[in-house]
């Protein structure tokens, strides 16, 4: 009975919460799935049956491979599985194959594969300071982290209604983070090194680790004041770092130099020639700039100060536009967002780099710095990871909506620990996650969207009310009126606006209205995370709060 | 309550698991010429929108009674025609006169579905909050956790969201559940007219019918029948008669109209037990084919006293000590007396069993999660013909998680939280070295829970043998009798020995 009693995990909420999401998962199965189904099938069946040298140039499917070889490699394994499953779905000439043992293995892998999310999140949660040890389990920072990652909305509609494998990405992504934590850099350096050849999605972030490495490890001691030593400068540190990285980027792209065709998987992995937004624009910088560019040219044509015949016929909004032209502003290049992005990331990381720091900071705020530097390390990094992760977001050329989780998630680790950071956080979870709903356009899914992204709303706003309510409000009422107004934008995007007149006329506006929209909070989250950062008060201070 | 919002997530939960459920197959989806009931429950919208009030419940050419004949009362009737006036304004094809027969379409399953979702969120989920609200000497965390369980309970979510059972079982449960929390909480009227439309909703409400009565005349008693209590019963009376002349106006102009109803509610004719039930007339046709041998009404008057004296002890007790903690235990054993032994039981009327069950899982948690998950497993046969093996399994353990991490039910098994140490003192009066009970009890649940899993995988993976087709659901059945004999007998020892230990306590305090 005892032994039993273990098994089933009495007490023990951790194993409870990871259990209860998985059966969630699982009841997600027969759910609609969308078109990256068939490209991770189509994946399969390119990695079993055809020599590596192939994996590249095979075009029989739309959805060529484009993600880096580890995910590739990720795929072979699977694919020897999946053939006790079903044979057929690893034919490449079986376009959009999907029986139900396809679609059971499909889901089952990426279940399976959040073993190693689930593992991260525990890991993640060792590192979270207790001190503030409330009386009850549900009000602790700990189990409000653990649901916080683990039942996130994003996560579970992006991998398990709409199907990726984001799950077990995001799992290395936290391990390294918290093995950044645990002081165990090498270990940190080395998921990192991994994930980014499973997905380049996650060189948005590389910036913060590339810098926080070399500053708290390849350095190895620190001036009293907090600036960086000089002389400490570790070469074995670095040497080791490089190899790690050097290592794991050979073990990936080697196979593919020695077959010369590296040029072709960076053209694979970079395609730049798709537009500035996606069909549906994700809420960054460029809806806003897209929607007043839109509102300038309905203007101007009403005033008559443009002529309607030199209007570019592609209109932003109609889908499907790859590349279009701006009507009034200046219309942006690939170049352009990625100056904006640099420039976005610079200005934080400049200040992890720059050491004899300008002496108007040092006289204003000295003990920042300081604190900044030593006491805060970790923590400062991972606000330095979460700033790239968004900033990247922000302006970023061709950005998903679904890039919005790799600011959510490392996050998410920071709103458990200050007040000012989980009111940003609230802010920035909800409209990102709002801004995910279009990902489910399918009648069944409508209310299970709905519910699970009030379950999470509603749990994270609370809990973390209550984490911090001894401190002031989360919210102002101008962000409680913004984050109350998500409800009327959907009952009339999704209840009203299908019977009314105009959605014959204007079939997109609902979606452009849900990506302005949530621009503006996702910008707003993003400009308040920034100034946080730059005038963030000394460690000290808030601790003894 | 200052912990509204961990109440909220918990109905958020309920939900979604509710609404993730029903994205599966349906009872009869795609079988012609009968399909299933989800085909009746469409039918009925068709015959109540089409078809004047009188011709519901006769034969003619248009109601052909054979197809999918109404046989529930009247609630359910206007609730068909509730729902097929929604419907109409969708798509008047769904409930044409006979050309909608066999209708099915993805928008029309989305319809019926959210038919069942709007009728849970209005009637059974907000009186599993009240009550979980309602209950004392607990705290705030447990009270949620208990409603995270009850509104977990798997056997309900997969029959009603999944199977698409004929009839709402979470209206008519909803009303019954509304009836307990209004007769606990001294509401005796409106919580008898709340049992009433229960009763009028699907008329297997009747098996919580005598707890209530009992209850309710032990109320009077105690109050005295010549003074406040008999006009308490007066008032209860009226009540009654009046929600039921309400309900049933339309067919009290003819005698023939009442008749033929009362004749479609109980088909005497239609046999001892149908399908695989888990009771004692189905378990022991194992063994001795009682259907072939007795003659029918025989079968009807063995059936009746069987019933009637299982459940006596129970009643008279309740009667005489009306208690809220008795009258949930009587309703347990009432409902399970009937499912075991009554005339024409389905499998699916386990869940009037489970209701009651799920009401005293707080004070007695490990008994109540082990009976539940009995319950749920006697429905497999049901299940797997529908389809539903994974939302079954994964429900299950949904359940049996939430238990086990809300209850921590595994260290609750000594005698004192088993309820069972005053029958114990008892029994150690003439036999001393009876200490064994909490282990014994233990050593059950894991054979039993070990049988459960084992049966259930062979009823999966392997075929059963050629002359045998029915094998594995005729051994579900079986062990689940066995267990639902064991828990009739557990609940009737604790009813009959709870006051007791009740009053003791008191003498001692």
């Amino acid at each position: 009975m005892a032994a039993f009693t273990i098994a089933a995990g009495t007490g023990n909420w951790f194993s409870a919460l990871a259990l209860g999401v998985t059966l969630l998962k699982c009841l997600l199965i027969p759910t609609y799935h969308s078109t990256d189904f068939e490209v991770h099938r189509n994946w399969l069946a390119i990695t079993h049956s055809l020599p590596i040298s192939q994996w590249y140039y095979e075009a029989t499917s739309e959805w060529t491979l484009d993600y880096p070889p580890f995910f590739a490699w990720f795929e072979y394994i699977l694919s020897h599985v999946a053939k006790y499953f079903d044979q057929e779905m690893l034919n490449v000439r079986n376009l959009n194959y999907s029986s139900s043992r396809t679609l059971l293995f499909q889901r089952f892998s990426v279940i399976f594969m959040d073993v190693l999310f689930v593992y991260a999140v525990h890991e993640c949660c060792k590192c979270i300071d207790g001190k503030k040890v409330g009386k009850e389990l549900t009000e602790k920072p700990k189990f409000i982290l653990s649901v916080l990652l683990m039942w996130n909305f994003g996560l579970l509609i992006v991998d398990h209604i709409h199907f990726q494998y984001n799950g077990f990405l995001f799992g290395l992504m936290l391990l390294s983070i918290a093995r950044l934590f645990q002081k165990r850099h090498m270990e940190g350096a080395f998921f990192f090194a991994v994930l980014l050849h499973f997905k380049h999605i996650y060189l948005y972030v590389a910036p913060a680790y590339g810098v926080y490495l070399l500053r708290s490890y390849c350095f190895t001691a620190n001036k009293p004041d907090g600036s960086v030593r000089w002389n400490s400068f570790s070469f074995v540190r670095v040497i080791s770092l490089g190899l790690v990285v050097f290592l794991v980027s050979a073990l990936s792209l080697g196979p593919f130099l020695a077959l010369n065709q590296l040029p072709q998987v960076f053209s694979r992995l970079f395609p730049f020639k798709r537009g500035l937004c996606h069909a549906y624009w994700a809420p960054n910088f460029w809806a806003l700039y897209n929607a007043l560019d839109k509102v300038l040219s309905v203007i101007g044509l009403k005033l008559k100060f443009l002529d309607p015949n030199n209007i570019p016929k592609a209109s932003m909004t109609s889908g499907l536009v790859q590349q279009f032209q701006h009507t009034v502003l200046p219309s942006v290049t690939p170049l352009t967002t990625l100056i904006c992005t640099l420039i976005a990331i610079l200005v934080r990381t400049q200040q992890m780099i720059l050491l004899p720091q300008p002496p108007e900071y040092q006289g204003i705020q000295p003990s920042i710095f300081c604190l900044w530097f030593k006491p805060q390390g970790p923590r400062g990094f991972l606000r330095c990871l979460t700033l790239c992760a968004l900033s990247s977001f922000m302006f970023g050329w061709h950005v998903h909506e679904k890039a919005i989780l790799l600011a959510i998630l490392p996050m998410s680790l920071l709103s458990v620990q200050k007040a000012g950071d989980a009111s940003i956080f609230l802010i920035l979870t909800t409209t990102g996650h709002y801004s995910l709903f279009p990902l489910l356009f399918t009648a069944p899914e409508l209310p299970i969207k709905i519910l699970l992204m009030l379950l999470f709303t509603i749990y994270s706003i609370s809990s973390l009310k209550t984490l911090f309510r001894k401190e002031k409000p989360l919210f102002n009422w101008m962000e409680t009126f913004y984050l109350l107004g998500l409800g009327p934008l959907e009952v009339c995007c999704e209840f009203v606006f299908p019977f009314t007149s105009w959605k014959v006329k204007y079939p997109f506006l609902p979606l452009l209205l849900t990506s302005v929209y949530c621009a503006v909070g996702i910008t707003y989250a993003w400009f308040k995370l920034y100034v946080s950062v730059l005038i963030d008060p000394p460690v000290g201070k808030t601790k003894k709060q | 309550m200052e912990k509204w919002y961990l109440m909220t997530i918990v109905v958020l939960i309920g939900l979604t698991v509710r609404w993730t459920v029903s994205l599966n197959s349906y009872s009869g989806a795609g079988k012609p010429p009968m399909f299933g009931d989800y085909e009746a429950q469409r039918h009925w919208q068709e015959i109540t929108f089409n078809l004047p009030v009188k011709q519901w419940y006769f034969n003619s050419s248009d109601n052909n009674l054979q197809y999918w004949g109404l046989d529930y009362p009247p609630l359910t009737a206007y609730h068909s025609l509730l729902c097929a006036y929604v419907a109409k304004f969708i798509n008047p094809d769904w409930i044409a006169l006979h050309t909608s027969r066999g209708y099915e379409s993805q928008a029309h399953k989305l319809f019926m579905r959210t038919t069942v979702l709007i009728a849970d969120l209005l009637i059974y989920i907000p009186a599993v909050v009240l009550y979980c609200c309602s209950l004392k000497d607990i705290s705030t965390k447990k009270k949620i956790a208990n409603a995270l369980c009850i509104l977990l309970y798997p056997g309900l979510i997969l029959i009603d969201y999944g199977h698409f059972q004929n009839i709402y079982n979470s209206v008519s449960l909803g009303f019954a559940l509304w009836g307990v929390l209004g007769v606990s909480c001294d509401w005796d009227l409106l919580g008898s007219l709340a049992f009433c439309l229960a009763i009028n909703y699907k008329q297997m409400e009747l098996y919580h019918s005598l707890p209530f009565f009992c209850f309710l005349l032990g109320k009077c008693f105690k109050k005295g029948l010549k003074g406040k209590g008999f006009v308490l019963l007066v008032k209860l009376a009226c009540t009654v008669v009046a929600s039921f002349v309400l309900c049933w106006l339309p067919f009290f102009t003819e005698r023939e109209q009442t008749l033929q109803v009362l004749r479609r509610l109980f088909p005497v004719d239609r046999g001892l037990f149908e399908d695989k039930v888990a009771n004692i007339w189905c378990s022991f046709n194992v063994f001795l084919k009682i259907r072939d041998i007795l003659p029918r009404h025989i079968q009807l008057i063995m059936s009746f006293c069987f019933t009637f004296l299982s459940l006596l002890p129970a009643c008279i007790k309740l009667t005489l000590q009306p208690s809220s903690k008795g009258f949930r235990l009587t309703l347990v054993s009432c409902a399970l007396s009937f499912f075991l032994f009554s005339f024409q039981v389905h499998e699916k009327s386990i869940l009037l069993v489970s209701l009651p069950v799920c009401l005293v899982l707080s004070e007695i948690p490990f008994m109540s999660t082990w009976f539940l998950l009995v319950s749920t497993f006697s429905l497999l046969p049901l299940l797997l013909k529908d389809e539903l093996l994974m939302p079954s399994v994964v429900t299950t353990m949904a359940f049996f998680i939430a238990c086990v991490t809300s209850f921590s039910i595994f260290e609750k098994t000594s005698e004192e939280e088993l309820q069972l140490k005053s029958f114990s003192i008892s029994v150690r009066k003439y036999l001393p070295c009876f200490t064994f009970l909490s282990r014994m009890i233990q050593y059950l649940f894991l054979i039993s829970v070990i049988t459960m899993v084992l049966l259930t995988l062979m009823t999966v993976t392997l075929d059963p043998p050629q002359k045998l087709p029915d094998l594995f659901s005729v051994l579900v059945c079986f062990v689940s009798c066995l267990n639902f004999l064991f828990f009739l007998v557990y609940f009737n020892i604790i009813i009959m020995w709870d006051s007791k230990s009740g009053r003791n306590q008191k003498k001692i305090s």
